[in-house]
């Protein structure tokens, strides 16, 4: 009994003490992993501001994007041409859910909303594998510029090695949400979007436009999907187990609140580093795969206590 | 006017309660009855070899429309939405195994209806935070539900006997001299006692649904606040649903391993079969025990109908067909939603009452 008491309240630990160099190197990929999770979340905060839907899709959207760049490199379309293709294609995208699902389920109960985008999701998948194949693809990394290799850093006898494709990660999404914060803050486009999130009657009666709205808005989480889609591809593989993974964008929204983008930024942080502080420490208590898990649980416990999360707007139901 | 119910008074109270108050609608349901106790286990489906009828359409189909009955009374019935479907369908096949492992004697049919107990209560264990929160955020809270059972599933050796392959497989049993489950029980069995067992629990749940408890589920799905003035307590009606939906999608998970697959690993259990049912629940129509039969059937038998055709017709692979039968199913969720939300239940609803009234309009 003591052993087991020990192994859970002072071994990790002491585990994490004597090996500083090594608790350096999880943090810093769980700090990783975690931008990544934090730019999906981002995608839907971005939607369910601005529409009030709970866009499933993200995730398939992140695994459709990177799988059309890289498809489209594979039939020899310049790199960078291919990026504006997707683009575009990501545009297309935004239109027709507008156009086609949208505008005609306005006033539909959330719910029925959220059904509608677990149908998009399966249309893209279907799509995806139709036109791309369903096998794993690899990202055109140096294609794009974006920096392969490591760097070693030794820090007091151990080495922590960073991934320059990690780095390059960091600072684009650190680049993209400031980005975006100047975009929301300071255009008319922008200052638009918040009028919508906002309040949407009051937005119409101004004379915003709520179609173009969300076509603007939609785009913008097609952008966020394609960069995610680019980072996480370089660091793994585009194939569409990721979307699995894009789910883990749902537990950082709880933990966020649906509403607040730096919620979705704090809360992927988090899930991210707990989770492989969690998986390497504890992971070998429980047998390994905690991973899988984790970040749900500690989601329901949250929902819990504090179901608005950790900077959400006190919109919640209670019943 | 292919048919009208003009005449048919009903004179007592007890008559008025029927389930199937009209005639036709009661010779219907005798006719579908004896197509399916008395044609299909001996000539199997027109058309089809026989083995590939039973194995490959009909047993699943059954399966899951135990199922999507389920999980109809959940997200249809309650307004609850879940994603954890195909993890409690693991809960009652692991369940079952355990109990098949632990009474060997007993009669199978009793355990995989008891493993459905197991399920029940693990379901209304995760459904306890449906009592604080909703909508997506209850979501999540399945998913954790999902993804933790599956963890289970892989890592609690106990759970599979310490198999080393991870997989659970089905012993050998009879039933009244039948082999029942095991590589050599005949399609004609498995199908019959799947059957049977399909129309127990849709005759309980179609009842349950009417019934007090069923209506204040709906209470509770159409507005919540409003069904608690009125006296209905959403703990019990909540954690009932979840109970009951878990109990049958419990049982259905069990039947999928005993009845169907042989062995399962837990692949079968995963976050992607959650959505199939789901998707069976929303086509076949939210609220609807009829549109779950609709649902399941559509769902299983639209995909292998495709590439069947894709094949004899177009000369198109299966790949090709798989994907076009995914996208195809994800426009009609999104078309149906648009134009019917009540789904395929309703289109029927709506054939009947056209075939009532024709050839006039009103």
């Amino acid at each position: 009994m003591t052993d087991f008491l020990y192994s859970i309240f002072v071994g990790p630990f002491a585990d994490m003490i004597a090996l500083p160099d090594f608790l350096m190197q999880v943090l810093w990929e769980g700090f990783v992993a975690g931008v990544l999770y934090a730019l999906i979340a981002l995608g839907f905060v971005l939607i369910f501001k601005a529409s009030g839907v709970f866009n499933f899709a993200q995730g398939i959207m992140v695994v459709f994007s990177g799988l059309t760049l890289v498809g489209l490199y594979e039939l020899g379309v310049p790199a960078f041409m291919a990026l504006i293709i997707t683009l575009g294609v990501m545009y297309v995208l935004a239109f027709s859910v507008e156009r086609f699902v949208l505008r005609k389920l306005v006033n539909q109960p959330d719910i029925i909303l959220f059904m509608a985008t677990i149908g998009l999701t399966n249309i893209l998948i279907g799509l995806g594998q139709w036109i791309f194949g369903g096998e794993t693809k690899t990202m055109i990394t140096e294609q794009l510029w974006l920096p392969t290799g490591s760097s070693v850093w030794e820090p007091n006898g151990g080495l922590v090695i960073f991934q320059h494709i990690d780095i390059a990660a960091t600072v684009i999404a650190v680049l993209m949400i400031v980005g975006l914060g100047f975009f929301f803050s300071y255009t008319k486009v922008g200052r638009a979007l918040r009028a919508v999130a906002d309040d949407h009657q009051a937005s119409l009666s101004v004379g915003i436009s709520l179609n173009q709205i969300w076509v603007i808005v939609w785009f913008a989480a097609g952008i966020v999907a394609l960069v995610t889609g680019i980072m996480w591809g370089a660091r793994s593989d585009v194939s569409f187990s990721l979307q699995i993974i894009a789910l883990k964008a749902l537990p950082v929204l709880v933990l966020g609140g649906f509403t607040s983008i730096p919620g979705a930024i704090v809360g992927g942080l988090i899930i991210g580093i707990g989770e492989k502080i969690f998986e390497i420490y504890w992971g070998p208590l429980f047998g390994s795969g905690v991973e899988g898990w984790f970040a749900y649980v500690i989601a329901l416990i949250f929902l819990l206590f504090r179901p608005q999360g950790l900077f959400g707007d006190k919109i919640i139901e209670r019943v | 006017m292919f048919y009208r119910e003009a005449g048919q008074y009903n004179t007592t109270y007890e008559q008025d309660l029927q389930a199937f108050p009209i005639k036709q609608d009661k010779i219907g349901i005798a006719i579908w009855l004896v197509l399916a106790y008395l044609f299909v286990p001996f000539f199997g489906i027109p058309g089809l070899e026989y083995g590939f009828a039973m194995n490959a359409i009909m047993i699943p189909v059954l399966i899951f429309t135990i199922t999507t009955i389920g999980l109809n009374i959940l997200v249809g019935f309650t307004g609850q939405i879940s994603l954890g479907t195909g993890a409690f369908m693991g809960v009652g096949a692991y369940a079952c195994y355990k109990l098949t492992s632990y009474f060997p004697d007993t009669n199978i049919i009793i355990l995989i209806l008891a493993s459905g107990f197991v399920s029940a209560i693990v379901g209304a264990l995760f459904g306890l935070p449906s009592l604080r929160i909703k909508g997506f955020y209850l979501v999540v809270a399945t998913l954790a539900a999902q993804f933790f059972l599956e963890w289970c599933f892989i890592r609690v050796g106990w759970l599979y006997n310490y198999n080393p392959s991870g997989a659970i497989e089905v012993p050998q049993r009879e039933v009244l001299g039948w082999i029942v489950t095991g590589p050599s029980a005949e399609p004609m069995t498995r199908y019959l006692v799947v059957l049977s067992i399909l129309v127990f629990l849709a005759v309980i749940a179609g009842n349950l649904t009417r019934g007090r408890i069923g209506r204040s589920w709906m209470m509770i799905r159409d507005m919540d606040i409003a069904a608690e003035l009125i006296g209905v307590r959403p703990l019990t009606a909540k954690l009932s649903a979840f109970a009951v939906s878990s109990y049958f999608i419990g049982v259905s998970g069990a039947l999928m391993v005993f009845m169907w697959l042989g062995a399962a690993e837990v692949e079968s259990f995963d976050v992607n079969h959650s959505f199939l049912y789901l998707f069976m629940v929303i086509l076949g129509g939210l609220g609807s025990i009829t549109g779950s039969f609709m649902g399941a059937a559509f769902i299983w038998t639209f995909p292998i109908i495709l590439k069947e055709l894709g094949k004899s017709w177009f000369g198109i692979n299966a790949t090709v067909m798989e994907n076009v039968s995914l996208v195809a199913i994800g426009v009609m969720i999104v078309v149906i939603l648009i134009a019917e939300p009540h789904g395929m239940a309703r289109l029927w609803q709506i054939v009947k009452q056209k075939l009532r009234i024709w050839p006039f309009p009103h």
